[in-house]
């Protein structure tokens, strides 16, 4: 298990008294978190349970619910690609394919290098720019297959 | 708004924001500070137009001209040409693909032209960050007649009488909600509104937030008053930050106008609103899961009776509503009942957000009276198939509904004849289908989606929906049966009558309704391990046009499996056993001489 620094658990305790440390809280501590250290892996997580004084397991089984939340450190470049109907059925399937292919890892996964990772989402709503992929904040609409090796190279 | 002599509104929706919507204004302010005209025209950056396929979006008062699909770079031109000279910007003005015509004036678009706009009446007219603009167009003012000349029960029967019904989904009778909810007598009641909006392809309830924040805030106040609770959370999605950031501005300046906070506009009546956040499941659209999720907990629905009315958060009597059908609600006051009433069908009153997506050629966002056919929405207001193709299905409900065909196009929508027809209203997704989609892989996506979203609690939902999916990928590989189908048909029958919540007990009806329409394309899959439509790869074939190939060799050279025979200069032609249907050679072919039939070799 990784180790907390002595500053990030004191970020972490901070951000929980924010809440005053309450057990209904839960979602919006671990919101705030994850904003701040990128992921919420184990050792957070188990610290979060002891300020708000509920069990670890309770804190994972809310972690591991929703899909917002993630175990796992992002890329330096995270990329989405939107996976809602109108997406779908203009081929989203063809350029997560293509992502895969061009980075060599598979979705939910990092590159070796740490600069890119893979995700699916539903639907960012941008559905008159289908499909749609998020790099970062940034939005690329109309994205063909035969693009995704250009735009990466942007973020070379 | 009386001392600019023209208003150039800019789109700040997500769609039209993702194509630098914002730089769009900040180079149309700078333009007119650089020619001193800043004092005469004004720019605003408003919430969706809803016209999204042609983004973003630029809208000239007091003329309405409409311009699409402008750049960044079109700034300097609008305003050299357009505030300087009084003369339209050509290029720019919607053209309509029919009559090949310029269309410069909004009123005029056959996209605009059926639409009746209730829950976005201010979408696209105002911005959004500022409250003025909202109570100049009689923002506020049905909260302050509510308060001033109504008793909670007085307003409660006008929601009745005037016959809304919740647009989440459900389509339960809003008044009646309210009312269950008063009844209660308990000291602590919260109003909550649902904006975890999760069905993918429809966007209504987050561009009506960052469109129009104001009109929920007023409804949810009005709600507030009605049942007697004095606490409001809306529960949004975090990955909505636009709109969170809209919804926290108008929350602040209706606390500095007094309209949120204690004693509101003089009355006895306090009521404030916090915001709750979602994490990304979809099944905390369901009201239970919903308050659950508020409460810091994972988001597992629970038995229905108690409703929330009874109790809901923290086990107190909660009213939840979804954000469009708070968006209607200060219309219906300041109108009253008859009007809304004198909009719509037998028993679907007034109008339907949709969120027009998929083959179809005017992706956005439409508010229609309840009763129009299916057909006026796709081929006139959508304005028909993309490039021509042949319209195949079209998808309503998101993952609980289904999909209708040719047949049911004349229709009139509203809850009860979608229903009928074996789809559902859902919260307005209206994906459309094209001859190129396969609908057994639509039935699979739409399955796809419910297993990673089903929150496992019950066992139905959780291996049923697994199941399901299982069977629907055999298919779509060719290794199908016909037992697989009847087994289809019975476990989706089963998991609709077991489920424990709305999604489980939905989640068959893409199943069952593409098994339904379009019976010969899953026997094609099963009998002649064939895909009609060519979409499921692992049951493509590829065919050389003898007619076409001018024998260059080079789909033979690229073929990994050494499928591709063939003499140079002489048509080549593809060994149907040997091919991995990898499609290389097709990617290859300079002379589309390589296809994909739709019948079977």
């Amino acid at each position: 298990m990784e180790e907390l620094q002595s500053c990030q658990i004191d970020k972490i305790k901070e951000i929980c008294r924010s809440f005053n440390n309450a057990e209904g809280e839960l979602i919006n501590v671990l919101h705030k978190t994850q904003e701040t250290f990128g992921y919420l892996p184990e050792s957070v997580q188990r610290l979060i349970a002891a300020e708000l004084n509920i069990s670890a397991a309770q804190v994972y089984g809310v972690v591991s619910f929703y899909t917002f939340f993630t175990m796992k450190p992002k890329g330096k470049f995270p990329i989405s690609i939107c996976l809602g109907t109108a997406c779908y059925v203009r081929g989203a399937e063809d350029v997560v394919d293509e992502f895969k292919k061009a980075l060599d890892i598979k979705v939910g996964e990092v590159t070796p290098d740490g600069k890119f990772s893979l995700d699916c989402l539903r639907c960012v709503g941008a559905c008159g720019l289908a499909p749609v992929v998020l790099i970062g904040d940034k939005v690329h609409g109309r994205l063909e297959a035969n693009q995704v090796k250009e735009l990466l190279a942007q973020y070379e | 708004m009386s001392r600019y002599k023209m208003h150039l509104l800019v789109c700040g929706g997500t769609g039209c924001r993702s194509s630098e919507s914002d730089l769009i204004v900040e180079n149309l302010k700078k333009v007119l500070q650089e020619k001193g005209l800043d004092g005469d025209a004004q720019v605003v950056q408003t919430g969706c137009f809803g016209f999204c396929e042609q983004g973003p979006i630029v809208k000239v008062l007091p003329d309405n001209t409409f311009y699409t699909s402008v750049k960044p770079s079109d700034a300097e031109g609008i305003i050299a040409e357009h505030v300087l000279k009084g003369r339209k910007v050509e290029r720019l003005l919607y053209k309509d693909p029919k009559q090949q015509t310029v269309v410069s004036d909004s009123k005029h678009m056959e996209f605009y032209q059926k639409q009746i706009r209730i829950a976005l009446r201010n979408c696209g007219f105002i911005d959004p960050e500022n409250i003025d603009e909202y109570i100049a167009r009689d923002g506020y003012a049905a909260l302050a007649k509510v308060l001033e000349e109504m008793t909670p029960e007085a307003a409660i029967d006008l929601l009745k009488k005037s016959g809304l019904r919740g647009r989440g989904g459900g389509g339960f009778p809003t008044g009646l909600k309210w009312e269950l909810a008063h009844k209660n007598k308990a000291g602590q009641k919260y109003v909550v509104c649902n904006a975890d909006e999760g069905d993918p392809g429809a966007f209504m309830d987050r561009s009506i937030l960052e469109g129009d924040p104001h009109s929920v805030i007023e409804a949810m106040a009005i709600c507030g008053y009605c049942i007697g609770a004095t606490k409001g959370m809306v529960y949004i999605r975090a990955e909505y930050p636009l709109a969170i950031q809209r919804l926290k501005i108008a929350l602040n300046q209706a606390r500095d106008y007094g309209l949120l906070g204690n004693s509101i506009l003089g009355s006895k009546h306090s009521f404030d609103i916090e915001l709750r956040y979602g994490a990304g499941a979809f099944v905390c659209g369901e009201e239970t899961a919903l308050i659950h999720s508020m409460e810091g907990q994972r988001g597992e629905p629970t038995v229905k009776p108690p409703f929330p009315a009874e109790s809901g958060y923290l086990g107190k009597p909660t009213n939840v509503n979804n954000v469009e059908t708070f968006a209607n609600i200060p219309a219906i006051y300041l109108r009253g009942a008859e009007w809304f009433l004198s909009i719509g069908t037998a028993k679907s009153k007034g109008t339907k957000v949709f969120a027009l997506a998929g083959k179809i050629n005017n992706v956005g966002l439409i508010e229609v009276p309840m009763g129009i056919t299916l057909r006026e929405v796709i081929y006139e207001i959508g304005g028909g198939i993309k490039d021509g193709k042949k319209f195949k299905a079209v998808q309503t409900g998101g993952p609980s509904g289904g999909c209708l065909t040719e047949k049911d196009l004349d229709t009139p929508i509203d809850f009860d004849n979608l229903l009928a027809v074996g789809s559902m209203m859902g919260s307005g997704g209206m994906i459309v289908m094209d001859e190129n989609d396969c609908m057994v892989s639509v039935a699979k996506f739409y399955l796809d989606f419910t297993v990673e979203e089903s929150c496992g609690k019950c066992a139905p939902c959780r291996v049923g929906n697994k199941r399901l999916y299982e069977l629907l990928n055999k298919i779509t590989n060719g290794k199908g049966t016909e037992e697989d189908l009847e087994q289809l048909r019975n476990m989706s029958v089963v998991i609709k009558d077991t489920a424990l919540c709305g999604l489980g007990q939905t989640s068959p009806n893409p199943v069952l309704s593409t098994m339904e329409n379009f019976a010969d394309e899953y026997a094609a899959h099963i009998h002649d391990q064939h895909c009609p439509s060519g979409q499921c790869k692992a049951l493509r074939q590829y065919f050389i046009l003898s007619e076409k190939c001018v024998g260059c060799t080079a789909c033979s050279k690229v073929c990994p499996s050494e499928a591709i025979s063939g003499e140079k200069r002489q048509a080549h032609l593809i060994d149907q056993i040997k091919c991995i249907r990898c499609g290389a050679c097709m990617e290859k072919c300079k002379f589309s001489a390589i296809i994909i039939p739709s019948t079977k070799i």
